[in-house]
């Protein structure tokens, strides 16, 4: 087999090749994630502060319940955005992409690896937020519904990956944060990541289904019972189209960028 | 093509480009009247480069003058407006060329919460038939920095990893943009015998720089190129000896117009209490320089610095 390989292409590529590739590059991607803290400390202990906070001393009143499928669609969206769209914009503008584009390295390993290593994080969040819920925030919640809300957080990270690949593509690396926290803390808010969209001002209620973020969180409470009314199939459609729309945009902007470099 | 191209040349007074057994090796990279502009700036105007086998090649310029333009077409990075770019027989975006070349690159930063370790496993990854990782550190002089993280490193030793990098795939051409920046001089002459012994092993390498010293002590061939245009190449000899006449440096009280008027003499500089003169004929000049001034003291007679024939060069070029 391995004779037969080298006397086929010296080159021996081959989907062990791949394989190689696709898990070193996602290991190191969320080794590196998880050590830069000011990255794994943020998006990691962001809700499970909030949570601590808001949950534990609410948890006689349900709003604990409320406060775990919430956080968990805030934990994903923010990994999403700093892990895969800072991450990126960061490594395009300091010529580190370069090197690796230089390399054989293939494309889809880069991006498949910074997703990969942002799903974990969300798993990482929701299993922290099931656990603190259940043992101090006065959560009920049984095993299958623990899975299906790391199933819908999990589905959840496709259209902020693409989100995130159009950000990178977007916004200059040096003022990255404060943008993609301008976008992001109010779509949090309005799409009811923190309190029920009913409890909102008339007009962000009105705006909230034109987020995705919303669709995203209304999946993630219909888990519990807590969504508002209305078919899941419409949010599922919402977060597709969303997607495609994202891929589309960043899509034309790389096109655009490699016609011209 | 033309008849003059297949006949040898005889003629000494036009030095051969590069050496002539060169010549009959196929270019394993090349540049063919490539022309790159950024909106309004034109970085390469139709500029040509060929890598032969084998062969260290310098590109000899100021900031500014395409040098780095010309590293990223050839690592297909960036594309042409006009002409083409060959490497290996194939398009530069090819995944088969990529696995046989090597880069070290202009980084502004490196993930720094990678080990160095981690860095060069990862790269190993990236290549069918990697170097293993022993040699990696031998040939970078990485040892005992493979657990640190790269964020911790100094300058020097970044730059000793990003070489390691470009190493990592066992690589036939590399390519080295301005390999020796942030380095100190210990490590930038280790650097420099590693690239001898790339050279010696038969791997071809194209460095940037604008360290003349650099370019003499390791290029076969220097390309001095500004403003995007070859100005001139050849071996780093063939360049020093463009520029004609050699330097006298000496302290000395005589008058420099005075200095200027002896033959041969074509340009006069004070340098601190020194004075320094360029003349075709130097014996001539300091026997005239000795017989006038019993005082003449501490006289030096140089070949032209590859460093006098650069800005001569670049600044002949940025006249025409």
């Amino acid at each position: 087999m391995a004779a037969n390989a080298i006397a086929l292409a010296p080159q021996n590529i081959g989907f062990g090749y791949y394989a190689r590739i696709f898990v070193n590059e996602t290991k190191y991607e969320f080794v590196k994630l998880l050590r830069t803290r000011a990255f794994s400390l943020s998006v990691i202990g962001f809700p499970v502060m909030f949570f601590l906070l808001f949950g534990v001393s609410n948890r006689h009143n349900g709003y604990g319940q409320y406060l775990v499928p919430g956080y968990s669609c805030m934990g994903v969206v923010s990994a999403c955005l700093f892990g895969i769209g800072m991450g990126i914009a960061l490594e395009r503008s300091q010529g580190w992409l370069d090197l690796k584009q230089a390399s054989p390295m293939p494309r889809l390993a880069y991006i498949g690896a910074k997703v990969m290593s942002c799903a974990g994080f969300a798993v990482v969040i929701v299993a922290a937020l099931i656990a603190l819920g259940v043992t101090a925030g006065g959560v009920h919640m049984t095993a299958l519904q623990a899975a299906q809300l790391t199933g819908v957080i999990l589905a959840g990270s496709v259209p902020f990956t693409a989100m995130a690949l159009l950000v990178a593509m977007i916004v200059p690396a040096n003022s990255g944060p404060g943008i993609i926290n301008l976008i992001y803390l109010p779509m949090s808010f309005v799409s009811g990541f923190w309190m029920p969209v009913s409890l909102l001002p008339h007009f962000l209620q009105k705006m909230a289904p034109a987020l995705p973020t919303y669709h995203l969180a209304q999946l993630a409470l219909a888990i519990f019972g807590m969504a508002q009314p209305g078919s899941n199939t419409t949010h599922w459609e919402a977060l597709g189209g969303f997607t495609l729309l994202m891929l589309g945009a960043a899509w034309i902007i790389f096109t655009r960028s490699e016609a011209k470099a | 093509m033309s008849a003059s191209a297949v006949v040898p040349h005889t003629n000494h007074a036009i030095p051969a480009a590069w050496p002539t057994p060169l010549l009959q090796t196929r270019a394993i990279a090349r540049l063919n009247s490539v022309t790159k502009r950024y909106g309004q700036v034109t970085a390469l105007d139709s500029f040509s480069l060929s890598l032969h086998a084998g062969e260290v090649v310098a590109l000899l310029g100021p900031n500014g003058a395409g040098k780095t333009t010309a590293v990223r077409l050839l690592l297909g990075l960036i594309s042409p407006n006009a002409g083409s770019v060959r490497v290996l027989g194939r398009d530069p975006r090819d995944s088969d060329a990529r696995t046989r070349i090597g880069a070290m690159l202009q980084v502004s930063r490196v993930p720094e919460m990678l080990r160095v370790r981690e860095h060069i496993d990862l790269f190993r990854s990236y290549y069918p038939q990697p170097l293993p990782f022993a040699e990696v550190v031998r040939a970078a002089k990485l040892e005992g920095i493979e657990d640190k993280l790269f964020g911790k490193l100094s300058g020097g030793q970044k730059q000793r990893t990003l070489f390691g990098m470009a190493l990592c795939g066992n690589p036939d051409l590399i390519f080295l943009d301005e390999p020796t920046v942030g380095m100190d001089i210990e490590s930038r002459r280790a650097l420099w015998d590693q690239v001898r012994a790339l050279s010696a092993a038969g791997k071809t390498v194209l460095l940037t720089t604008h360290y003349l010293e650099e370019a003499d002590m390791l290029a076969s061939r220097v390309v001095v190129i500004n403003k995007g245009k070859v100005v001139c190449e050849g071996t780093p000899a063939e360049i020093k000896h463009q520029v004609s006449g050699r330097r006298i440096r000496c302290i000395t009280q005589l008058d420099p117009d005075f200095l200027r008027a002896l033959p041969t003499v074509s340009d006069v500089q004070q340098d601190r209490e020194a004075v320094i003169v360029m003349a075709e004929r130097p014996e001539q000049v300091v026997r005239a320089m000795l017989e006038r001034d019993a005082t003449l003291h501490g006289l030096e007679i140089s070949a032209a610095a590859l460093e006098d024939a650069f800005l001569a060069l670049t600044s002949e070029a940025a006249h025409a």
